[in-house]
């Protein structure tokens, strides 16, 4: 198991926000949190990169995280694209992909893995030198993505990565995540709203409600169970 | 956000403070005086700073030309002590609402940079030799203080005293009214998002001009009190020194608080003093320390640290074991 | 016209003590999104530090280096006593943190060394340049050496990776932390650099204007004018700023009627303010564009 949670609680400030919540992902695993607005599928993300108050055991290849600070966490190799992405958006993007591997020293493989980043998104290539605070949204969610494939994680952490993107261009960007997935092996921990492509891509879900796991099960089967499907996800 | 304490709570503050006097020497009572100018002119800054999130270095200016004005009024034109204080109220508006136009373009340090130059021009610009006939120049004017009224059993300290306070409750009250009202709203809702604001249909270059006139009022009010307290005006008696310490009687009362100004006022006036005898040579260093100490300890202000006491006092908070979020 | 060359140069000569001084300021606004005020205590504290190191009998270009590596440290040690813990503090509070560590250090430094006027020697010597009265061989060399450093700045801030992470840190610490970069230590870095360029700035205006605890306050206005006008996120625009103040200090000074002494620091207003209405990011400053 490359993360495992174990009753997880988390606070912001005196409010408790997930109320002991359980599950794991495998290596190379593309798992999916579904739920409502305020469900706690933000939170338990940020639980896992350290920037809440949280209680319970979290484990990353067998390794503790609680009590780490966020900075460290990222450098066990795990990679958090963040709601509203992150950009940085007064530096260019290409600083923002360099700043993607600011931790790693193999430099040979760092270009290497730039021109990659590149050929999964190439409208990035032509607005290299751009400052990222002008793209648009779906281009920041490219860069954020491709920045966040810079460190070459073992787990990606992505937060709603559809939100505020044209069907079209949510669409392909899915199409991509899959093949990094099965290009790279990288691990995915996804939040998503739009829950037919999550269930696609995803081998197994989970429905957070109110800050607890209420299911727990591979896509599949939610997928064929139509009263889960009728009661928990409208269709 | 505080905007005024429980009414026992002020009716107990307003008791104490009309005893006060009668109790303590003299040169206390002029210092209690000072205190609660210092808090209006505080004051002043908070409307600016706490509640429309526009800062301002520059206060001093504001302060100083409330005091000239009331001084050149009383020495030159003979107009009594309470009429220079709505003159000096509204030439600072004035001042205010003008310094406030072109500074609307200007956010967060560049207002503060532009504040700063202003606090440290104006000595210079009272100095200069096309004003000095009015301003007396370097050695600045003396005025009198004023006469009790006839009548009254008290001594001219004390009545500075009462008339100050009365004064204070005024402009306090004032303050609260427009907080609590549309107005307070506004501004409110432009220091927390400016664009949101601007989209509501509130016209935020008004308010925000309008503001600096008020809070440049308030301010100018004080130094109209602060120069018939002192009954002397100089340049330098209002360099970029004294916006610093209403600023810093901001951060300690707290921002937003209304009440908090008069903590900020005793703390300007006392902890100085305090600071100096502890060491005389050291007694900025210690100063400085005593700063450092306070907002470490109370981050938001008194009033905060009030605020937090009130709250752990009459509620029970959960304490589950956790792991803090870390701070980088 | 010879005078106005002259006053020109004479500008350029006192604006390169601003210029210094601006690189400082623009520097720990980049590294902590905020006017350090300071700035200019700590680079005075420093130039006595290296003062006392010479009269113990320090050859100058140790005692130098010596000063600047203390102030480094001093610098990052600032950053990890007094703002670490008020981090989460409003910037107010931050405001009243500058105020206090600049009356500790003015205090201080009274207290240590006296609020008599010391002399600095130059490294440079104070000649005339080139037999001209208008620059001495110390205001060029101030130049120089300004120059140099932002030379050095500039290419650390563009081509290095921790300089890329600082900015990062500076601008955007919870995005910069999701990339794994330390951003206290970043931001303790920034601070121990300003120190340190304030250190050499220090040491460069001391033999100007001569040691005493408060020889910066009247240079901090045009300093923060100097990087204000240039533009707060460029080195370069500072540097030029700084000598733009200083060159229209003097011609303001010389060529119109009712400016005297009295009023230069009244220039400073007007034209912090002025460029500010016309620019808001400064001359060479980049707007950020944010989307709502």
């Amino acid at each position: 198991m490359l993360l495992e949670v174990q009753n997880l609680r988390a606070f912001y400030g005196q409010t408790q926000a997930l109320h002991g919540i359980d599950f794991g992902l495998d290596v190379g695993g593309v798992t999916t949190l579904l739920g409502a607005n305020g469900a706690g599928k933000t939170t338990t993300l940020r639980a896992l990169c350290g920037m809440l108050r949280t209680s319970g055991d979290i484990r990353f290849e067998g390794r503790p995280l609680n009590g780490r600070a966020t900075e460290d966490i990222v450098r066990l190799g795990i990679a958090h694209v963040p709601e509203g992405r992150g950009t940085f958006t007064h530096l260019t993007v290409e600083e923002n992909l360099r700043l993607g591997a600011i931790t790693r020293r193999d430099h040979a493989a760092i270009a290497a893995d730039m021109e990659r980043v590149y050929a999964i998104f190439p409208r990035l290539h032509e607005r290299n030198d751009q400052q990222a605070g002008t793209l648009s949204g779906g281009e920041q969610q490219m860069l954020a993505i491709g920045r966040a494939l810079m460190l070459r994680p073992k787990l990606l952490l992505l937060d709603e990565p559809s939100f505020g993107l044209a069907p079209l261009l949510v669409q392909e960007l899915f199409e991509i995540l899959r093949r990094i997935n099965r290009d790279t092996g990288v691990a995915m921990l996804i939040v998503e709203q739009n829950v037919t492509l999550a269930l696609d891509l995803a081998q197994h879900a989970y429905l957070l409600e109110t800050g607890r796991i209420v299911i727990d099960a591979p896509s599949q089967k939610i997928r064929e169970d139509e009263t889960v499907r009728r009661s928990y996800l409208g269709y | 956000m505080h905007l005024g304490l429980p009414p026992w709570a002020v009716g107990g503050a307003v008791a104490v403070a009309l005893v006060l006097p009668l109790l303590f020497k003299n040169f206390l009572v002029f210092q209690l005086t000072l205190v609660m100018i210092y808090s209006i002119a505080i004051l002043g800054l908070n409307l600016l700073t706490g509640f429309n999130g526009q800062f301002s270095l520059g206060h001093s200016a504001f302060y100083a030309i409330g005091a000239y004005t009331a001084a050149i009024l009383m020495d030159r034109f003979d107009l009594a002590y309470y009429w220079t204080l709505p003159v000096a109220g509204m030439a600072c508006f004035v001042f205010g609402f003008l310094f406030g136009l072109p500074a609307l373009r200007l956010e967060g340090v560049y207002l503060a940079l532009a504040t700063f130059a202003l606090a440290v021009a104006t000595p210079q610009i009272l100095k200069s030799s096309p004003l000095e006939p009015f301003t007396g120049g370097v050695q600045g004017i003396v005025i009198l203080k004023p006469d009790p009224p006839a009548g009254l059993p008290v001594n001219a300290d004390q009545w500075l005293y009462y008339f100050t306070l009365a004064v204070l409750l005024l402009m306090f009250a004032g303050a609260v009214n427009l907080v609590r009202g549309r107005t307070g709203r506004a501004m409110l809702a432009i220091r927390e998002h400016p664009t949101a604001a601007r989209l509501m249909g509130i016209n935020t270059a008004l308010y925000k001009s309008l503001t600096f006139g008020v809070s440049a009022l308030y301010t100018g009010i004080a130094g109209a009190l602060g120069a018939i307290a002192v009954q002397f005006v100089a340049p330098d008696s209002f360099t970029f020194l004294l916006s610093v310490s209403l600023l810093v009687g901001l951060v300690i009362g707290g921002v937003g608080s209304i009440p908090g100004c008069i903590v900020g006022g005793l703390f300007v006036l006392f902890v100085p003093n305090l600071a100096e005898h502890v060491s005389k040579g050291l007694a900025g260093a210690i100063y400085g320390a005593i700063l450092l100490l306070v907002i470490y300890l109370m981050p938001s202000g008194a009033a905060g640290f009030a605020r937090l006491i009130w709250a752990r006092v009459s509620s029970r908070a959960l304490k589950p074991s956790v792991t803090e979020g870390r701070t980088p | 016209m010879e005078l106005f060359l002259h006053q020109v140069l004479a500008g350029l000569a006192t604006g390169g003590i601003y210029a210094c001084l601006a690189l400082a300021v623009v520097m720990i606004y980049q590294a902590i999104d905020n006017f350090n005020f300071a700035q200019g205590e700590m680079a005075m504290f420093s130039t006595f530090i290296a003062w006392q190191l010479l009269q113990w009998g320090m050859p100058f270009w140790a005692a130098a280096l010596a000063a600047g590596v203390v102030a480094f440290a001093g610098g990052v040690a600032i950053e990890r006593i007094v703002f670490k813990p008020i981090r989460t503090a409003s910037p107010l509070s931050h405001v009243v943190a500058f105020i206090a560590l600049f009356a500790i250090l003015n205090s201080t430094a009274g207290f240590i060394w006296d609020f008599n006027v010391k002399t600095f020697p130059s490294p440079f010597g104070s000649r005339p340049l080139l037999g001209s009265g208008l620059i001495s061989t110390h205001d060029a060399g101030m130049i120089v050496v300004t120059v140099a450093l932002l030379a050095f700045l500039y290419g650390f801030f563009r081509y290095t990776r921790i300089g890329l992470a600082m900015r990062a840190a500076a601008a955007h610490p919870a995005s910069a932390q999701l990339v794994g970069i330390r951003v206290g230590w970043m931001m303790a870095l920034g601070w121990g650099m300003a120190a340190a360029i304030g250190a050499v700035a220090g040491m460069m205006i001391a033999p100007v204007v001569f040691l005493e605890p408060n020889m910066m306050l009247g240079i901090l206005l045009y300093g923060f004018a100097g990087a204000v006008v240039g533009g707060l996120s460029s080195p370069g625009g500072a540097v030029a700023g700084g000598f733009a103040v200083g060159v229209i200090e003097n011609l303001a000074g010389t060529f119109v009627p009712f400016v005297g002494r009295e009023l230069k620091l009244t220039i400073a207003l007007v034209l912090i303010v002025g460029v500010l209405m016309i620019r808001p990011s400064g001359l060479f400053g980049r707007t950020v564009v944010s989307r709502v």
